[in-house]
């Protein structure tokens, strides 16, 4: 290994796209270089061209891109310069990519040996018997148990982490100098993501390939790259060496982007936000690209392009940093810490005695009947939620964490009867939900609502964010007068922090984290009680989802509200909630306090899916406990204890009966046998 | 003095074409219809086939406004009309409908098509082929003169086409320039040089070629069947004419007969599942298994009868004909919703799971207002996109229906009698080619035009196929 020379040497970078008459420059002058055996992490928000780099370095571009200038060296080859037919040998054989959505990268109607063969064929020769012994290896390597049966396998009977190993072996398979990762993990759930980014470590240990990760996850940059390069609008901002840039990053920017991330230390303060959205692709202006978002910004940012500025280890795109070097930026940097540990300290206690409660649900079941045969009989059931119980006070968040899969948007739309429960009660402000006639129900519907995960998805595109946010009002509050509506209308907006005027647009002239600004404000519209959050931010960038975890904070406050928070992501329930229940499989596992729950996890689910969290913050870091396989069906869930086939702790007891729920300190439950006795 | 006469036909195309003109009026302030329509209008291809397609809808409009004219009577006692019910188009071209010969001759013939025992002006008989008697009429030796006389009519009228073309096009340059606040000149330059945002050069050029073939046909058909005549002697050219409305009713009102059980039940088995959606499943799943010409001749034969059996319901053969053709297009309406329906269903059962329609559902949005406001409007570009498509797959169908003998009323003029009768024409030696060549000529425009103008909607619409 030759450690000065770059394997990877990309500079100027400028790759254009024709779009509508307009030519829109994607990536404008990057430039960055690349060793053996390095991970570089090249981090952004969305539309910050970072794919599009990756794309450019292939070759890969869609139709209207184009590279308009700037060179990518691979080993002292100008890959921009070859000719088609040698850069289909550079694909594969040389540079490898893995791309974000598993589903969609494998063919449906080939079995995974022969895909992985098509590659071994192409790019080593291998053919016959010893491409399939081959597969076999490969698919060894990525830890896929039971490698020769699954050879010939079609990818529907795979699950969502398998393929993305098979797509890694795919990868492998061309022995590549170079592996580039464009989100690899981002469709995955946290243990999995886990188990995906150690094998990729490990391979890359054994292997001792050069790895561009792109990823919007700074808990994952955190803990696989080298080096770091944070871009914004096609531009790389900065560029350090990993410890240094999570110890003080300079730029404005990325500074942001680390005050904006949730997480206990910053529980009871507004997050800092960047202020607007992420810029489209191609809206460059003079000066810095990011005068318009900066706290920081003076008038020469907004005139003058500001200057590379090396440093010891990488360097920076900003006036500022100029007169930051040397010390101002790390205290900056310790600062945020410091801040964040006295807030945590003054936390008030969340074991203040709780009002009465608002919501309460239990043994909530929605079982899915699965038919077969000419007359339709069920012949079993999909246990999507099986028996879960939850109290929730008003002016509280309850968070409901768990995998896809684990049936916690099912139990949200339940509790709101949008999917009908099978069996339990919902007792809402004193009334059972659960077993209302459909006119009795339709007038409870105003005191709750639900806000989604899609902003996209979430607005009907044909009318006017006036006639979506006036619906509610329209279907629940019939005596209100048009202009009462469209004066309430407003105020709304106002609330959300939109502008009057958007009253009048359709949603697609907003961004997604202004669409999912009006779904609060439809829900709103009705005075709602309780808000179920499905996922609202986990189709946000982190700058974006801070906004909108402070607006929501701030309603609660302003407004009493209780809100179901539905998440996947801990660090948001870190943030926000005050209690958390755990969920695996349907079931909940462990429920307290988020305080004692987080910093005392009990049940073996929960400490794992805690320490699979990738974080940014090295002295938070624990030991990933692994879990090995899937989350299982539940159509057909574990006996005894669903969670016993990846349980580290499993005992006899456990696959005998599903454990009962017990109390361990104050109000915090858990579900195993491991605290039976006492 | 005339009376009108409303059939039932007649009031059907006349309400189609306010909705048409309501839901234009609907759409312009609707950004999600607007914008598609908008670019269908910018399409060069959209503004051809438009303009063509126009043409038709011209001619199909004139021959439904239907009258009976007054006979003259006696002065002091009642007027009496004539139980003949004719059309503003039949009354245009009267000299082509009264104008009849004996039997076949060919396009532009001034003898007939075969031979006859004629008498010699010198006493005595032979057989030869007589002078028809309106073909060329006016010529006194059509041998010699024949050519030159077509050549100086079409010519003049060619003269008269690009006069009259270059006024419309002065017309509506002045309209743009007008609107856009230019001068006459500038705006002339702009759509020469096809900088208007609409193609307004292609529309002209399209326009041009019309009058350039339609003037020409128009001044010859006065003393030339230009199309020759068919057995009894009737002109080819007007008949036609004439089944272009046949063809475009066939084509619209289906559609409007269809649309109603397409939408309403694809929207209902999509949105309400469960049984609903097994009883509509069963009911299309049946309807498609039975073969469509049998479901249409039995429905038809049915029809038949009925009508036969009760004569007194129908004051005219207008009147009976058109009945038979408004069945027509019931029945075939109501054999061909299970395509659009099954597309409506999947379309519905997509959108019913959006975030969207969950939040209104949440709101306690009765379902009709869901329906209507969440639904309908989201399915939309899917109805007009099949309406635009089914039109010329619905035009041809009467052709096959008319040829199997099925189709419309045997008196009432249209493609596929045309077709059916041609059958036997083109068995004859020496062959009867034209009224084949006809009917091909004038439906093969249509269908193709509107072929053109169904994938330019198809485009704009289809969120898909956007780029």
């Amino acid at each position: 290994m030759t450690g000065d020379k770059p394997l990877l040497l990309v500079e100027d970078l400028r790759t254009h796209f024709a779009a509508e008459g307009r030519t829109v420059c994607a990536v404008d002058g990057v430039s960055f270089s690349l060793r053996r055996g390095e991970t570089f992490a090249l981090v952004g928000e969305s539309g910050c061209g970072k794919s599009i780099t990756a794309l450019s370095i292939l070759r890969l571009l869609p139709e209207a891109g184009r590279v308009a200038g700037g060179s990518v060296q691979l080993d002292g080859t100008d890959l921009l310069a070859l000719p088609e037919t040698a850069m289909r040998d550079v694909r594969g054989r040389r540079i490898a990519m893995i791309f974000q959505e598993p589903q969609s990268s494998l063919n449906p109607v080939m079995t995974v040996g022969r895909q992985i063969g098509e590659v071994l064929a192409r790019h080593r020769g291998v053919a016959g018997a010893a491409r399939r012994q081959r597969a076999v290896e490969l698919l060894a390597a990525v830890g896929i148990p039971d490698p020769e049966r699954r050879v010939d396998e079609y990818p529907f009977q795979l699950s969502g982490g398998m393929k993305q190993r098979v797509m890694i072996a795919m990868a492998l398979a061309g022995e590549p100098d170079l592996l580039i990762a464009d989100e690899p993990t981002t469709a995955l759930d946290v243990t999995i993501q886990a188990q995906v980014l150690e094998l990729m470590r490990e391979l890359q240990q054994r292997t001792g390939m050069a790895m561009l990760l792109i990823t919007h996850d700074l808990g994952v940059v955190a803990e696989n790259a080298d080096r770091v390069a944070v871009m914004y609008a096609g531009e790389i901002v900065e560029t350090a060496a990993a410890g240094e840039f999570f110890a003080a990053p300079r730029h404005p920017y990325s500074r942001k982007l680390f005050a904006s991330l949730p997480g206990t230390a910053k529980r009871g303060q507004p997050l800092a936000t960047i202020p607007g959205s992420v810029p489209p692709l191609g809206s460059a202006a003079a000066g810095c690209r990011f005068a318009n978002r900066c706290d920081r910004a003076e008038a020469r940012c907004r005139i003058e392009t500001p200057p590379w500025v090396e440093t010891a280890t990488g360097g920076a795109r900003c006036h500022l940093v100029l007169e930051d070097e040397g010390g101002k930026g790390k205290d900056e940097g310790g600062r945020m810490k410091d801040e964040g540990k006295t807030a945590a300290g003054d936390q008030p206690s969340s074991f203040s005695p709780q009002p009465s409660a608002l919501l309460e649900v239990s043994g909530l079941k929605v079982w899915f009947p699965v038919r077969k045969g000419l007359f339709k009989r069920a012949v079993g059931h999909v246990k999507a939620v099986d028996g879960v119980s939850l109290t929730l006070a008003a002016g509280r968040t309850l968070a409901l964490v768990g995998e896809s899969g684990c049936g916690k948007t099912t139990a949200g739309k339940a509790i709101l009867r949008l999917i009908e429960p099978s069996g339990g009660k919902v007792v809402f402000a004193g009334a059972d939900l659960a077993s209302l006639e459909r006119e009795a129900l339709r007038r409870q519907r105003a005191a709750m609502q639900i806000v989604f995960q899609d902003p996209y998805a979430s607005l009907n595109p044909r009318m006017r964010v006036a006639e979506i946010v006036e619906e509610g009002m329209a279907a629940l509050l019939p005596t209100m007068e048009a202009t009462a509506r469209r004066e309430r209308t407003a105020a709304l907006l106002e609330q959300v922090g939109l502008p009057a005027e958007a009253a009048l647009r359709y949603p697609h002239e907003f961004s997604g984290g202004q669409r999912q600004r009006i779904a609060i404000a439809r829900a709103l519209a009705v005075n709602p009680r309780l808000i179920v959050c499905d996922e609202p931010t986990s189709a946000l960038d982190v700058s974006v989802q801070a906004q909108i975890l402070n607006l929501l904070k701030g309603l609660q406050e302003e407004l009493g509200l209780a809100y179901l928070f539905i998440t996947h992501n801990l660090a948001v329930v870190e943030y926000l909630a005050h209690e958390v229940a755990v969920m695996y499989l349907g079931r909940i596992v462990e429920q307290g306090p988020t305080e004692a729950v987080l910093a005392n996890p009990l049940h073996p689910y929960t400490r794992a899916l805690l320490s699979a969290v990738p974080t940014v913050d090295a002295a938070r870091r624990r030991e990933v406990l692994k879990l090995p396989g899937d989350l299982p069906s539940p159509l057909a869930p574990p006996d005894g204890c669903h969670f016993r086939p990846r349980c580290p702790q499993a005992r006899a007891e456990c696959a005998a009966s599903y454990p009962a729920a017990r109390r361990r300190g104050v109000d915090h439950w858990v579900s195993c046998h491991l605290y039976d006795e006492g | 003095m005339i009376q009108p006469v409303i059939l039932w036909t007649d009031a059907l195309i006349f309400l189609l074409l306010a909705a048409t003109v309501a839901f234009f009026l609907y759409a312009r302030r609707q950004p999600h219809l607007r914008d598609p329509l908008r670019r269908v209008a910018r399409s060069r291809v959209g503004m051809a086939s438009m303009v063509v397609l126009a043409a038709y809808v011209a001619i199909g409009l004139l021959d439904s406004l239907h009258f009976r004219p007054a006979l003259p009577g006696k002065p002091g006692a009642g007027v009496q009309y004539a139980v003949e019910t004719l059309s503003v188009l039949d009354w245009l071209a009267a000299p082509l409908r009264e104008q009849v010969e004996k039997t076949y001759s060919a396009p532009l013939a001034t003898h007939a098509y075969a031979k006859e025992v004629v008498e010699l002006p010198g006493g005595g008989e032979a057989r030869d082929f007589p002078r028809l008697k309106y073909g060329g009429a006016q010529l006194a030796d059509p041998a010699a003169d024949k050519w030159p006389d077509i050549t100086t009519r079409a010519f003049k009228a060619e003269a008269m086409a690009l006069a009259g073309w270059f006024l419309a096009a002065v017309g509506l340059c002045a309209w743009l320039a007008q609107r856009g606040g230019e001068g006459l000149s500038a705006a002339w330059r702009d759509v020469w040089r096809g900088k208007t945002p609409i193609p307004w050069r292609t529309g002209l050029l399209t326009w041009g070629a019309l009058l350039l073939l339609a003037f020409p046909a128009v001044a010859l058909s006065t003393h030339y069947h230009i199309l020759g005549t068919d057995k009894v002697g009737q002109d080819v050219f007007f008949q036609t004419l004439k089944s272009v409305r046949t063809g475009l009713v066939i084509g619209t009102l289906t559609t409007l007969v269809m649309l109603p059980f397409a939408v309403l039940l694809g929207i209902m088995a999509g949105y309400f599942r469960g049984w609903v959606d097994d009883v509509i499943q069963y009911l299309y799943t049946t309807l498609n298994s039975i073969p469509g010409v049998l479901l249409i001749a039995a429905a038809v034969l049915m029809m038949q009868v009925w009508m036969e059996s009760n004569p007194d319901l129908f004051d005219t053969v207008a009147a009976r004909a058109d009945a038979r053709l408004f069945f027509l297009c019931a029945i075939l309406g109501v054999t061909s919703w299970t395509g659009l329906c099954r597309l409506l269903r999947g379309e519905t059962l997509k959108l019913r799971e959006l975030d969207y329609i969950q939040a209104a559902q949440a709101f306690g949005v009765s379902h009709g207002r869901i329906i209507l406001r969440h639904i309908l409007p989201n399915l939309m570009h899917i109805v007009l996109i099949t309406v635009v498509m089914d039109f010329s797959g619905l035009v041809l169908a009467e052709a096959v229906l008319s040829y199997v003998g099925v189709g419309v009323d045997p008196t009432m003029q249209s493609w596929g009698n045309m077709i059916n009768s041609a059958r036997l024409e083109m068995a004859r030696e020496p062959m009867v080619w034209w009224t084949l060549a006809a009917a091909f000529l004038f439906m093969f425009v249509l269908v193709l035009f509107a072929n053109l103008f169904a994938d330019t909607v198809r485009d704009a619409f289809d969120p898909r196929a956007r780029r």
